[in-house]
């Protein structure tokens, strides 16, 4: 049944951005991750990103219930989802509506003529038939009547009912998007395999659907040539495609058994992070102990009672989650516990906007608790080293005694890429402050001379039995003290333990210019776009300028004030007002920051970053 | 996770430690100190496995007083922390020390929660009707028509029954004691150890300060054996200075009859049954005002959080084929890039 093509000589392209868009019953996830995956196992470098609404059965048809999957190949370097669209797959009018904007001209669009029919048609507020009325002209679109054509082929098969017949038709789709890009069909075989095991109708069905699509596409005199994107040169390896909150629940998992530690995670359900809780909260066989509690100040507190028993401590939350948490992130800041706090960012302010993506909570992160109260903030800048900045939370947290937050986004929590697989024996070692031995004069306050973490004596220790809280201590003893002098110290010591993280994280690295005009500065989970955008202002030819991007942000590399000075302009891009560039200003006021900021709820587009530097260069 | 250690000998002065208690002279939260540092002795645990989470309040410094280990954190919050500790370590014995705000205005949610879940831990509720440690307002178990700070023509907000409250949540231990009973609150607290899920104890507890006097017309040593009913287990509902009154069921009421009589003899009296998984008896014996009952009045030993969570841990871990994270790194869809 798997056929390789021998017409035609396919055209070779660098990459192609494919969007597959649908009702939410139609599959669109589905067939986007199968060609994902496809596209992986071939050799590509791969982006994707999922477009869910956000209701949960949205009406059928309507412009509210479009759900999309899209999905950037290439030979080269990817490093975003991709902006424009090369080829749009829409099962029906709400989601040729809706996603039309995102198609350049020129380009191709598959549509199901099935389904524009006068109802679905009225439901996507079409005043006349898109197919019909000539505005679609500017474009190469491809009429199939998709739903007949699988009743078709399925006529013989057995045992299936109306409603499967109709919903495989996205595996006709997916068929022919096999042929257009040359890729084989034996992965999703194989994957129905797995998938309907012992439902040998559906396995067949399906199966049949694809082909299908697949010899639909071949033999249809619409489609005039194919075309392959090579392999992509990636490091030797073993990969996968991995999402950006699996790969956060998988770096805690391999920190949890690097450092020998129970991992705990006391969590409350909350967009776009909920799926962390989902991950971790299936791996009872490593111990996980994932405790869904009543809010999210009870996700924290319970995180900080796991970590004072002597647990990896961990709470996941979006930005108005770590609002509730505020109080208790400074809590364990004051009783100086190990607290990894993951914070997936959301469009804000207040309920803001769930679904899109946003890096406002920065200042948050630094600055949202009452009194002096510093933290670690790092954040990770892809879905797959989402896996290596979850790792490093929890082995800060460790190795500094003190609260870390990591923040991510919702544009890479939901996004996917191939990661390369790291094994836990390829990882950084991680240290803890636990101790058994009892020393004279010993208090729960003694610190480590070089990161003045103190010392993590547990409960069950015989011996070290202690007290902690809230309240001022003392220096020495860590009884209570509302001693002026002291409390100066305290606060001083607090800090400067958070600062002294410099000496544990690496130094900032610069990429494309070392040296020249133009700096750009991210953090975060921009850096697919900026990347992109500058590898491309230097393809073309300035090679004058660099790119910085932050990982860490409190405490900073220690390099940061060198790499500032060897450019002449600097400029900050975030998607939020300005955030980290008010935080660059103050803590490096010789320089002069310029800053582009962005706050739609949607990542930088290529050209609008492009069109920003040139102007600067 | 059973320790095999062999438990060390006590008195109350192992668990007494070297901070100054600076609760107001007369206050009933030394009786509580003492009663509980006299109880831990008796518990067969060893000192190093005890841990007190307290919120904020007066009775919330409760933690700095002893010599086990403890943590007094922000307000209302305690049950998360009390839980995290039980479940990282559920070889501890953990304590919950709050008072009525912290535990039923601020940390009402918490409350609630840690009841329905059945953490096998254990709460001591400070309940004295009123806010100490900000200087006397009123507290979601003061009474209407109460004078405070924060209420100086009376106060207007109708009050928690804790009891009912607790219940409600389905609380599997509930017991209510008097703040000047050393005595029973000693072998309650050790009962409370014993039990297999959450203990909650409300002690009444008299404000010297703010609410002087809040529950002399039960506590008092003049009226408290008229005034309330001590139950135990297994015992018949008397109380009295005579030991001549008791409880019976009157249609869908508890009604205060005395032996001898009408007819009345001891048999027709009711007998306690803190052990019972219906709560209705329970719900009616918490709600008494008159006789107010004290003592352990529920007592259901159910299923705990952590029985559940082990049972499913160890079924998972025995059909997993992942041992490691490699195991899970490697498996499913992955593919070699050369």
């Amino acid at each position: 049944m798997i056929t390789t093509k021998t017409i035609l000589q396919p055209e070779v392209l660098e990459a192609v951005v494919v969007r597959f868009v649908g009702d939410s019953g139609d599959g669109m996830q589905l067939t986007g991750t199968q060609f994902t995956d496809t596209s992986a196992m071939f050799g590509n470098d791969i982006a994707t990103f999922p477009n869910y609404p956000s209701e949960i059965r949205a009406p059928q048809g309507s412009l509210y219930g479009v759900s999309g999957f899209q999905v950037h190949i290439g030979s080269v370097e990817i490093s975003t989802p991709g902006d424009n669209v090369d080829l749009l797959v829409a099962m029906n009018p709400a989601a040729l509506k809706t996603n039309l904007y995102a198609v350049k001209p020129g380009h191709t669009i598959i549509v199901d003529t099935d389904s524009f029919t006068k109802k679905n048609l009225d439901k996507a507020e079409y005043k006349t038939n898109p197919l019909e009325d000539g505005s679609l002209e500017n474009y190469r679109v491809i009429q199939v009547d998709m739903t007949t054509m699988t009743k078709e082929a399925l006529k013989d098969v057995e045992g299936l009912d109306n409603k499967s017949i109709t919903r495989s038709k996205n595996m006709f789709s997916l068929g022919m998007v096999y042929w257009m890009y040359d890729r084989s069909l034996e992965h999703t075989v194989d994957f129905f395999n797995k998938k309907f095991k012992g439902k040998q109708h559906l396995i067949e069905a399906n199966t049949k659907v694809l082909n299908a699509g697949y010899y639909f596409a071949e033999t249809l005199e619409l489609i005039p040539n194919a075309y392959t994107i090579s392999p992509a040169k990636m490091v030797p390896g073993t990969y996968r495609i991995i999402g950006g909150n699996t790969a956060t629940a998988w770096g805690l998992l391999a920190a949890a058994e690097k450092s020998g530690l129970e991992l705990f995670l006391g969590s409350y359900p909350i967009t776009p992070a909920t799926d962390i809780l989902h991950e971790l909260v299936k791996h009872k066989h490593f111990g996980v102990k994932a405790f869904q509690a009543e809010d999210e100040i009870a996700g924290v507190t319970s995180a900080i009672g796991a970590a004072f028993a002597g647990d990896l401590a961990i709470t996941t939350t979006s930005g108005p989650g770590l609002a509730l948490k505020g109080e208790a992130i400074g809590l364990a800041m004051m009783v100086e516990l190990p607290l990894v706090v993951i914070n997936v960012q959301r469009g804000g302010p207040s309920t803001g906007l769930p679904t899109k993506t946003e890096q406002s909570d920065l200042l948050q992160a630094m600055y949202g608790r009452n009194g002096e109260s510093p933290v670690i903030v790092i954040a990770a800048s892809t879905p797959a080293n989402c896996f290596n900045f979850a790792y490093e939370a929890a082995r800060l947290a460790l190795e500094h005694m003190t609260p870390v937050i990591l923040l991510t986004d919702g544009y890479i929590a939901n996004g996917s890429a191939p990661w390369k697989i790291r094994s836990v024996a390829d990882m950084p070692e991680i240290k803890n402050h636990k101790v058994t031995e009892i020393k004279e004069n010993w208090s729960p306050y003694d610190r480590d001379e070089k990161t003045l973490a103190r010392n993590w004596p547990v409960p069950g220790t015989p011996g070290m039995e202690h007290r902690i809280g809230g309240l001022e201590k003392d220096f020495v003893t860590g009884n209570i003290s509302y001693e002026p002098i002291n409390h100066e110290k305290m606060t001083h010591i607090r800090a400067e333990k958070v600062r002294l993280v410099e000496n544990n994280i690496p130094e900032l690295k610069t990429e494309f210019a070392e040296s020249g005009d133009l700096l750009v500065i991210g953090w975060g989970g921009t850096y697919g776009s900026l990347h992109s955008a500058v590898k491309q202002i230097s393809d073309e030819g300035y090679k004058n300028i660099g790119f910085a991007h932050f990982n860490y942000i409190n405490p900073m590399p220690k390099n940061t004030e060198e790499i500032l000075s060897k450019y002449k302009k600097i400029i900050v891009c975030e998607l939020n007002a300005g955030q980290f560039v008010s935080i660059l200003k103050t803590r490096f006021p010789k320089f002069e920051f310029s800053q582009h900021n962005k706050i739609q709820g949607l990542p930088f587009s290529n050209d609008e970053l492009v069109q920003q530097f040139k102007l600067l260069v | 996770m059973e320790t095999t250690t062999a438990v060390k000998k006590y008195t109350f002065k192992d668990f007494t430690s070297d901070q100054e208690v600076r609760w107001c002279p007369g206050c009933d939260d030394y009786v509580v100190l003492r009663s509980m540092q006299k109880a831990l002795p008796e518990m067969g645990v060893n000192k190093e496995d005890v841990v007190f989470i307290s919120g904020i309040g007066c009775s919330s410094r409760f933690p700095y007083y002893m010599s086990t280990y403890g943590m007094h954190t922000i307000h209302g919050r305690a049950p998360g922390i009390a839980s995290g500790v039980k479940l990282a370590n559920p070889n501890l014995s953990v304590w919950v020390m709050t008072g009525d705000g912290d535990s039923m205005a601020i940390g009402g949610n918490h409350f609630i929660h840690l009841l329905r879940r059945n953490i096998d831990l254990n709460m001591v509720m400070f309940n004295n009707e009123i806010y100490g440690l900000t200087k006397g307002q009123f507290s979601p178990t003061s009474l209407v028509g109460q004078k405070t700070k924060s209420s100086p023509y009376g106060n207007t907000q109708p009050p928690f029954s804790p009891g009912e409250l607790a219940l409600g949540a389905n609380a599997r231990f509930f017991a209510r004691i008097g703040g000047n009973n050393p005595k029973d609150m000693t072998q309650i607290f050790i009962d409370a150890h014993k039990f297999k899920g959450t203990s909650l104890i409300e002690v009444l507890q008299n404000c010297v300060i703010f609410n002087d006097g809040c529950f002399d017309d039960v506590t008092d040593k003049e009226v408290k054996e008229d005034r309330q009913i001590f139950l135990e287990h297994g015992k018949p509902m008397i109380f009295g200075k005579n030991k001549d009154k008791g409880l019976v069921l009157n249609k869908l009421k508890l009604e205060v009859v005395t032996i001898g009589e009408n007819g009345v003899t001891q048999e027709d009296i009711l007998v306690h049954n803190a052990k019972e998984e219906d709560k209705t008896l329970h719900q009616m014996l918490v709600r008494l005002e008159y006789p107010l009952a004290t003592g352990i009045i529920r007592s259901f030993a159910d299923v705990t959080l952590e029985e559940r969570e082990d049972a499913l841990t160890a079924q998972v871990k025995a059909n997993s084929k992942f041992k490691k994270t490699d195991d899970l790194f490697f498996s499913g869809e992955t593919y070699e890039v050369k």
